[in-house]
């Protein structure tokens, strides 16, 4: 396997590990909180998944020959890149459907092509993730659309929700493709399929028409469909927050690695006595074998 | 008699959940954020078929979001234990042990229940806590016979906990109709394979069994310790600001 | 996480004859890995049973000897049943 593939591969595989680690969290600040038993179990569930799918991308990763340990470490000292998204708060109950509906349907669009990529354990990962994902597509898409339905105060907290979700949303799918750094390897290498901007056109025109069955408005006064080009056009992303936030500068991103970094820190202990008891009985297992 | 009883049963599981809940995206693995999240998810369940099957007993239209997020402290029935704080990994895996252990010998005898619902949640919930209890032991034992630091914290746990395990074993009018009914077994009855099984995971895990102190108790009758006025007042706060809403 | 040696996961489903590479996980025994195995790769009921190998056991055929190695079944049809025609008229052959 060439070095710059292999190279290109274990980038990508771990920055989506990092993401599905790091997303655990703006999504777990409301399992507390959640507003009814079943939403609770739901929210459980999809943040659970997600730890399962960190493990899983991590594996298909370690099988290239980079330990769980050198990823980790990489992505404590911010050497490693995450899916930006996660940076930003969730300060409603209507961010955990906002991030369902959109974020979640972002994640799916980029990740279903790469399901048939050309690396087997990546692949493999992918098809596992995308059967998991479909459900956190629709919680998201059903807290909207009961929120939508309630009382003023929680349709405004939905609309809230979209109006601060949409554009980072827009901006999950990178930079526009004549500044996209990496596409062009990765794209001939087939582990990426599909340009920055085709996804993220088709990502708006399929969420335009589920905005409107939520009777919510899109938070962008430019968004309209195109009949000439058969797609919606839509408003001017804001690539300074974007970079901004890529840099480390956004809303959370200091919050998500100390709070990864605590995690790895307060559990070292655990890890270590575990490890002892192991090394301590594991003359017995031989002997018992 | 029997909603009264069957709301013990349910929010212990409910408090507990609550607690394991607030623990995923920090465990010392990500394996663990797996395993505490499926522990939570089981216990929820059972709070869930408990509290509906509590609502409909009552005849009065609550259902398991009415009893879970409209309820005080002092109306919550569930073990002290249960409501004691997170603390650090020694103590969330001490404290589910020792639930645990009590849990699998309820539910167990909780299969052969003169009703038919309780049997059934008692038919899934044991296969679940069987899980439990493994995963449980497992980490006491290692936690104790791991390192200098692990046992440190093991014991300083055992101290915070072991008081209110006397309270699993206590029982009053309510308990003891249910057991003339043959709809539940006398939980004093399950001490001693509860002991069995903590005397033999604490020998692996080097931990002595304390003297029986004072048992703390009052949870069943909505006496509780300041921690649970905390969890609650989190728990319940969206429901509680929208009145009225659907979720 | 010194010492929390990676499993290779395999797993038997319902339907399923043999069980099948699912992926690999940290754990710092077998009895962990198990528990860690089956809480990761069965959440929905995708397995009957379950095993765990340390990756340090497994010895793999070496991918530059692919050839080797395989090539040389590909060109012995008559192994397959289906390489011999048989007359209509013959049954239960």
């Amino acid at each position: 396997m060439p070095d710059a593939y292999r190279k290109t591969l274990v980038r990508q595989i771990s920055q989506h590990a990092h993401s599905e680690i790091i997303g655990m969290q703006p999504e777990g600040n409301w399992i507390t909180r959640a507003p009814s038993l079943e939403r609770k179990a739901i929210l459980i569930a999809k943040v659970q998944d997600e730890a399962g799918h960190g493990l899983y991308l991590y594996s298909a990763a370690e099988t290239l020959g980079t330990s769980r340990e050198e990823l980790v470490e990489q992505l404590l000292t911010n050497k490693a890149k995450y899916s930006t998204i996660f940076n930003y708060p969730t300060l409603t109950w209507a961010d955990v459907g906002a991030i369902g509906w959109l974020v979640d349907s972002a994640a799916i669009m980029n990740q279903i092509p790469l399901a048939r990529c050309s690396y087997g354990p990546y692949a493999r990962a992918m098809t596992r993730i995308c059967k998991e994902e479909s459900f956190h597509m629709r919680q998201g898409f059903d807290i909207m659309l009961t929120l939508s339905r309630g009382t003023p105060e929680q349709k405004a907290m939905a609309q809230d929700a979209l109006d601060r979700w949409w554009w980072p949303s827009l901006m999950m799918f990178g930079p526009p493709d004549t500044e996209s750094v990496h596409s062009a390897d990765s794209m001939r290498w087939k582990i990426k399929r599909f340009s920055n901007d085709e996804l993220r056109q088709r990502f708006v025109d399929q969420t335009v028409p589920q905005a409107d069955v939520l009777g919510l408005r899109m938070p962008d006064p430019d968004l309209h469909w195109n009949a000439g080009r058969g797609h919606y056009d839509f408003g001017q992303i804001d690539w300074d927050e974007f970079y901004r936030v890529v840099r480390g500068d956004g809303p959370c991103n200091h919050q998500r690695i100390q709070h990864r970094i605590a995690a790895h820190e307060d559990g070292a202990w655990v890890r270590e006595a575990a490890t002892a008891y192991a090394r301590k009985h594991a003359a017995e297992a031989i002997a018992a074998a | 008699m029997l909603f009264e009883y069957v709301l013990r049963l349910g929010d212990s599981p409910l408090v507990l959940a609550q607690q394991l809940g607030g623990l995923i995206a920090q465990a010392p693995t990500m394996e663990e954020d797996v395993a505490l999240a499926n522990v939570s998810l089981d216990l929820l369940g059972q709070a869930r078929a408990l509290l509906s099957f509590a609502g409909e007993l009552e005849g009065r239209g609550r259902d398991e979001n009415d009893l879970a997020y409209f309820r005080e402290s002092h109306a919550f029935h569930n073990l002290l234990l249960v409501e004691q704080p997170n603390g650090d990994f020694a103590q969330t895996q001490l404290r589910q042990f020792l639930y645990d252990a009590f849990a699998i010998e309820l539910w167990t005898q909780l299969q052969r229940s003169s009703d038919a619902t309780l049997a059934a949640v008692a038919g899934k919930a044991v296969k679940e806590t069987a899980y439990h209890v493994r995963r449980s032991a497992d980490w006491v034992i290692r936690l104790g016979d791991g390192t200098e630091e692990s046992a440190r914290r093991l014991h300083a746990a055992l101290a915070n906990l072991w008081m209110f395990t006397g309270e699993l074993f206590l029982t009053d009018a309510v308990d003891d109709a249910m057991a003339e009914q043959g709809v539940a077994p006398l939980a004093s009855r399950l001490e001693p394979a509860w002991r069995t099984r903590v005397e033999s995971v604490f020998t692996d895990a080097r931990l002595d069994v304390p003297e029986t102190a004072w048992p703390q108790r009052g949870g069943k009758l909505g006496r509780h310790t300041e921690h649970l006025g905390h969890l609650l007042a989190e728990m319940q706060v969206l429901p509680r600001t929208h009145p009225g809403a659907r979720w | 996480m010194n010492g929390s040696p990676l499993w290779e996961v395999f797993v038997r489903s319902r339907n399923g004859l043999a069980h099948s590479h699912v992926g690999s996980l940290h754990a710092p025994d077998a009895t962990m890995a198990l528990h860690n195995a089956r809480d990761v790769y069965t959440r929905r009921g995708e397995g009957t049973s379950i095993w765990v190998v340390r990756s340090s056991d497994i010895h793999a055929s070496n991918p530059d000897e692919k050839d080797a190695l395989f090539e040389p079944a590909l060109d012995k049809a008559f192994r397959q049943a289906t390489y011999f025609e048989l007359p209509d008229e013959v049954k239960n052959l």
